[in-house]
């Protein structure tokens, strides 16, 4: 019982995470209908400013995670206003060659500046190890995750649901033209949760150092997660992402604790019953925009 | 005045082809005094930091040695396969036609290795693998001449040990590919041979660098140890979550091949490491003037601590050399692989030879356990199994 809890803690976790990565693509993909597949570059980038700061300047951990958010989101939106922003009225083959080619991009320049080699982000001592919650072991830093990761779904929640700029901008998704005639000025709303969704990806990026490891490859190595997240949850809101990414993730950690053998299967596995099960993700939908 | 444009064409065309008329003729003049290396190695991609680690070995010992051996002047010519066997055979082609290269050598990871390895016959060129580690590799070409270690060296030592020194259920974890398969079936076979008992046995995906689920699993197995190979850069990611789930404190042992405490990584992957008994051909920490000297120069160099990845590739360029001193500088392929046979040398990782057999390393391989000397952790040798052969290839 207690090793079954142990797994569901670390599947919460894992699929926190993955949603914090992944959820940035969810609002440039679903609400945009932007495919940035050069997402990752900038979970990339959060990962190793947190590093840097972290390791080679002396930063507390707790003190660099937002500036990892806080860079990923300058490097946004300097890239939406220069490049991604020619792109938004181009096919989405334009988009993914496009952004594919970044995203080789930034892995040739951080592999030329930082080397190749796997890089770790030094912890503060308290969020190393697990404690016992009876029987149950919670490993501090997982549980950092999920809080930090949590909180950060209820903002974003309520921001999209009930504040001005929230309406604003399913206003500027639903019909671009209607709303700039009301007034709302669609290039700025754009590009403002552009740099959002990247800062967050970023703020993953240096999360997620610990669990998955950070190197050049990242982008490459996560794009399908990633993918697979906003393609199971739908792409309509952040509730669908956020709840396929629990899923995802509590699935992921039993397939490799039940199933060893099975594990690199079970995720895709999941992905293609759901996807049979409703094409248009968990919440996705039918009716084309 | 078309004529007339017409003749400067012709004569520019004429002139072109005998530019290349010309360096053709002096390039075979100018290749007889040199000998081309092609070293093909992953310097981009997962296995990197092996790419990096034999770049700079070879850098290194031909700044010692100089670049001229038997009156030949050595080149190196580097390529690039990201440890995907299509683009080894692509380059190896290149190499070997274009460039005319006299040995192949490198290779990062077995299919690399076995890629290029029809190649090698075909062209009659000795292919010295200076990091790939399954056992079949030098069994697939007659020209295929390894200086960096099989997997079946150490695991089968460490199993040995391990029956030996009171531990009696391990589970294993090992990367779910061929070098992994090896460790794990010929650890497994020595291991049981002894008396001990396989409790848990999971293979994880090469791509999955999230270990927690699959240590939760080893936790509740409640073993002695955990026998775990997973590629050299993937160590790191293994060890950090061992700790994490508190298998150190749980009294569960790290038991393996010693690629899990590579030296390249070892030092950042912090205290929980400390103990984990390895049995490996090379330690940093290998006690000997040569090795001293050896790790000096590479740090000066590199700034970095040199892995066994560096000394394979050390003593593959040094096997290369030797052979070109003994047939004179005598660039035929099946003379350069005679003269490699039986070869024998002092290396930084201790005396080591080439089986004239089976053109595969025999070396010593160390027992080794992490420890901290002067504020840094190095693998500390504290037993000795003397000229290991390969024991993949004596089951046949």
């Amino acid at each position: 019982m207690t090793s079954i809890l142990t797994n569901l803690f670390d599947g919460v976790a894992y699929g926190m995470l993955l949603f914090v990565l992944a959820c940035g693509l969810a609002v440039t993909l679903g609400l945009m209908n932007f495919v940035n597949l050069a997402h990752g570059a900038f979970a990339m980038a959060g990962g190793y400013v947190c590093m840097v700061l972290v390791n080679r300047m002396g930063w507390p951990f707790f003190a660099a995670l937002p500036l990892s958010f806080v860079s990923a989101a300058a490097i946004g939106i300097v890239l939406e206003r220069t490049l991604y922003r020619h792109l938004y009225a181009r096919s989405h083959l334009d988009q993914v060659l496009f952004t594919i080619g970044l995203t080789f991009m930034s892995v040739a320049a951080v592999d030329y500046i930082q080397g190749s080699s796997r890089v770790f982000i030094n912890l503060p001592a308290a969020l190393e190890g697990q404690f016992d919650l009876f029987g149950v072991g919670i490993g501090r830093y997982r549980l950092m995750i999920i809080v930090i990761c949590g909180l950060l779904t209820i903002a974003l929640q309520m921001v999209l649901a009930k504040t001005r700029f929230g309406s604003r901008l399913r206003a500027a998704v639903d019909d671009p033209r209607a709303a700039s005639g009301l007034g709302i000025n669609v290039p700025q709303v754009f590009a403002f949760t552009f740099a959002f969704g990247c800062g967050l990806a970023g703020l993953g990026g240096a999360l997620s150092a610990e669990i998955l490891g950070l190197d050049p490859y990242f982008p490459l190595k996560f794009m399908i997660y990633f993918l697979i997240v906003v393609t199971v949850g739908g792409s309509s809101s952040i509730t669908g992402p956020f709840l396929a990414s629990l899923l995802l993730g509590i699935g992921d950690v039993a397939g490799k604790y039940y199933v060893p053998k099975m594990s690199p299967f079970v995720i895709y596995t999941m992905m293609i019953v759901i996807l049979i099960w409703r094409p248009n993700g968990l919440f996705g939908r039918t009716a084309a925009r | 005045m078309f004529e007339r444009k017409q003749l400067t064409q012709t004569v520019s065309w004429a002139a072109a082809v005998a530019a290349i008329a010309g360096l053709a003729a002096v390039a075979p003049a100018k290749a007889e005094d040199t000998v081309k290396v092609g070293l093909i190695l992953p310097m981009t991609g997962g296995q990197a930091s092996t790419g990096k680690q034999i770049e700079n070995a070879i850098k290194l010992y031909m700044q010692q040695k100089g670049d001229t051996v038997a009156g030949k002047k050595v080149e190196i010519i580097l390529k690039d396969d990201a440890a995907i066997p299509d683009k080894t055979k692509t380059a190896a082609q290149e190499l070997i036609v274009n460039d005319k290269v006299n040995f192949i050598a490198g290779f990062g990871v077995t299919p690399a290795a076995l890629a290029a390895a029809p190649l090698a016959t075909q062209a009659k060129i000795p292919e010295v693998v200076m990091a790939a580690g399954t056992s079949i590799i030098t069994e697939r070409s007659p020209y295929i001449v390894r200086t960096s270690f099989t997997l079946a060296q150490s695991s089968t030592i460490i199993g040995d040990w391990a029956v030996k020194n009171g531990i009696k259920k391990v589970a294993t974890l090992t990367s779910d590919y061929a070098p992994g398969n090896d460790a794990l079936n010929f650890f497994k076979e020595h291991f049981t041979a002894g008396g001990g008992e396989i409790v848990e046995e999971v293979k994880t995906p090469l791509a999955n660098p999230d270990f927690a689920p699959f240590l939760q699993r080893m936790k509740d197995a409640k073993p002695d140890a955990i026998f775990v190979f997973v590629p050299a850069g993937q160590g790191g990611n293994f060890m950090k979550q061992y700790a994490e789930r508190g298998l150190d404190k749980a009294g569960i042992k790290v038991i393996g091949p010693g690629d899990v405490t590579d030296d390249d990584l070892l030092n950042n992957m912090g205290d929980a490491v400390l103990g984990t008994v390895t049995a490996h051909i090379y330690s940093a920490a290998h006690p000997s003037q040569m090795n001293k000297d050896f790790v000096a120069a590479y740090k000066k160099a590199y700034g970095t601590r040199p892995g066994f990845m560096a000394v394979s590739g050390y003593d593959g360029i040094h096997l290369i050399y030797e052979a070109l001193k003994k047939t004179n500088g005598d660039t035929d392929g099946t003379k350069l692989v005679e003269a490699m046979k039986g070869q024998k040398w002092e290396s930084p990782r201790g005396p080591i030879s080439i089986d004239p057999a089976t053109r595969d390393i025999v070396q010593n391989v160390y027992i080794r356990k992490v420890e901290k000397v002067d504020g840094e952790l190095y693998n500390v040798e504290f037993q000795t199994f003397e000229a290991v052969k390969d024991p993949g290839k004596t089951k046949k």
